[in-house]
């Protein structure tokens, strides 16, 4: 027995030894806890889940059945299928009136997480620094060190609607930047940027030579205003890469697939590693995301509606119960602010939580500048959400009262 | 999107939803929401608010049958002539003009299938318009305007996920 609690830490210790020093130096996701502990409680509303709670339409499921039953299960070219960069480009060329040649310009991947991984060890020598605007998904900061890279945090804050602005990556860029992160439709604040607010972003990487690395997979999930692709403002084609995918604007979380865009040299870089590290997305998703493409419109616009309704209900819900709230305009994320509570987010989520049983994720998850924040999915159904406003009522009204 | 489309999308689904919920859905006020559902249903765009029933779960149900029917038409009776006949019987339950083999489609409900039968044999095929018909009783209904009766799926997320 002795002998064999020995061995059991002997080998816990080796195998601590056996990681590498990189992958040691990246804190475990700060949403794990909360996901254990949702784990362990019944009857939970969530609005914690980054993915829709539409099934995906029936119409691209049928298509995934039918290349089962054609036998289409094979690899694809490591670049992906031929149709469906072909749809792509097809399009952007399309809604953004983009040029991508689908033979040199496109890859697809395995959901925009790989595509993003993909680029930072595409472009980065040990050392470069890279520039995330916070609060920001739970990857981008990991995804750089993994590549060796250097994050270099920005604040974006309430006061300007959670845009970066051009005067805070200006002040953040060394002789080591070699490119700029940049999310909008924004996960985790819902926050949108519009064409003039890109621009300055464009400006200050035009001025010092700066790759942009743009996650528009929220692109179709933008209420007022229209979405800008950043590849198509003015000299920034060749310094973007873009990214896109199924996952929301399609429900296709789980089929993972996306695709990545940018100039030949950094998509035959990114190919390279795809090819020797992924071969190519699944086949069948591939295969799903062509129907998405040609036959989807209907169904995405009908989902977008709904989210757009259940987004003036969270938001003036979060408003009413005092839980300041401000209109994100795009991405399915409300942002409220719980700063006039006196408790942490951490706090607040947890006993949320354990309390009223609803899930929510802190702010601070996506980086110090979201501290004080809840990040609120409203891809969920619009009875949960009314619940879930009523019991998070309650809760403010509680911690209200012992204060 | 226009807020009088938004709200016929919203109560076309829920029709007993609150005026309150439908200005917090579209950012309305709940007099802007009143006075356009109000227009709506003055001009006849909302004709009536109804409910889908699975008549299969009830005791003393109904039968339905759909009925198709070859017209002949003269100079001074077209199509609107007689389904407007068609329509007044209140056993029948839509009227439709269609392409096709056939000229009309209807939806009967009955208490049994003898009833439906003679109704179509007595009321509709004696139309002096009406050539033939054909009837085809309805064994179980798996989706009725928009709502599958008999959902089987189930899906499940994790509560949390970044």
């Amino acid at each position: 027995m002795k002998q064999s609690t020995q061995s059991v830490s002997r080998l816990l210790h080796k195998r601590r030894m056996r990681i590498s020093d990189t992958v040691q130096s990246v804190p475990p996701s700060g949403i794990r806890r909360f996901f254990d502990l949702a784990n362990e409680l019944e009857d939970v509303i969530s609005l914690g889940v980054g993915e829709p709670d539409f099934v995906t339409p029936w119409h691209i499921r049928e298509s995934c059945i039918h290349a089962l039953e054609q036998g289409h299960t094979s690899y694809t070219s490591n670049q992906g299928l031929p149709e469906l960069r072909e749809e792509i480009a097809d399009t952007f060329r399309r809604d953004h009136s983009l040029h991508y040649d689908p033979n040199e310009e496109i890859l697809i991947t395995t959901g925009v997480s790989e595509g993003i991984d993909l680029a930072m060890r595409a472009i980065l020598n040990r050392g470069d620094e890279v520039i995330v605007p916070e609060p920001c998904y739970v990857s981008y900061v990991p995804t750089v060190i993994f590549a060796g890279g250097v994050p270099v945090t920005v604040a974006t804050g309430i006061e300007n609607d959670f845009k970066v602005t051009a005067e805070r990556i200006e002040d953040a860029v060394t002789e080591k930047t070699r490119a700029i992160m940049i999310n909008y439709p924004n996960n985790p604040t819902g926050a949108t940027m519009g064409k003039k607010d890109l621009e300055e972003i464009a400006d200050v990487a035009i001025e010092h030579d700066l790759i942009v690395i743009s996650d528009e997979i929220y692109d179709k999930l933008t209420y007022d205003g229209k979405h800008t692709c950043f590849s198509s403002l003015n000299g920034m084609i060749a310094n973007t890469v873009v990214f896109n995918g199924f996952s929301k604007s399609h429900a296709m979380t789980g089929l993972r697939v996306g695709y990545a865009l940018g100039s030949s040299d950094l998509i035959g870089a990114m190919t390279k590693i795809h090819q020797y590290t992924m071969l190519c997305a699944p086949i069948t998703s591939q295969m799903a995301a062509i129907d998405a493409l040609r036959n989807g419109r209907v169904e995405m616009e009908r989902m977008v509606r709904e989210y757009d309704r259940r987004r003036h209900l969270i938001i003036s819900g979060f408003n009413k119960i005092g839980l300041d709230c401000f209109w994100g305009k795009g991405a399915f994320y409300a942002f409220p602010s719980i700063a006039g509570t006196g408790m942490t987010a951490d706090e607040f989520a947890e006993r949320l939580m354990l309390e009223k049983q609803v899930a929510v994720v802190p702010g601070n998850v996506f980086g110090d500048a979201g501290t004080g924040f809840l990040r609120c999915s409203y891809a969920a159904s619009r009875d949960d959400i009314k619940e879930a406003l009523a019991r998070i009522g309650e809760f403010v009204e509680s911690i209200a009262g012992i204060a | 999107m226009d807020l009088a489309q938004n709200i016929l999308e919203i109560i076309e689904n829920d029709p007993k939803i609150d005026i309150s919920e439908i200005a917090a859905l579209t950012g309305s006020s709940d007099e802007e929401i009143r006075d356009c559902v109000c227009q709506l249903e003055g001009d006849g765009t909302i004709r009536k608010y109804k409910t889908i029933i699975d008549w299969d779960k009830v005791d003393n149900g109904f039968v339905y049958a759909i009925i198709e029917i070859k017209v002949s038409l003269e100079r001074e009776t077209g199509y609107n002539v007689v389904a407007d006949r068609i329509s007044k019987f209140p056993e029948v339950r839509s009227v439709r003009l269609i392409s096709g083999d056939h000229d009309i489609s209807l939806t009967i409900r009955g208490k049994s299938m003898k009833q439906v039968a003679f109704f179509v044999a007595e009321k509709i095929a004696t139309l002096p318009q009406v050539q033939s018909t054909a009837t085809h009783f309805v064994l179980k209904t798996y989706k009725e305007d928009g709502v599958i009766l008999h959902e089987t799926e189930h899906t499940e997320r994790l509560p949390i996920v970044a």
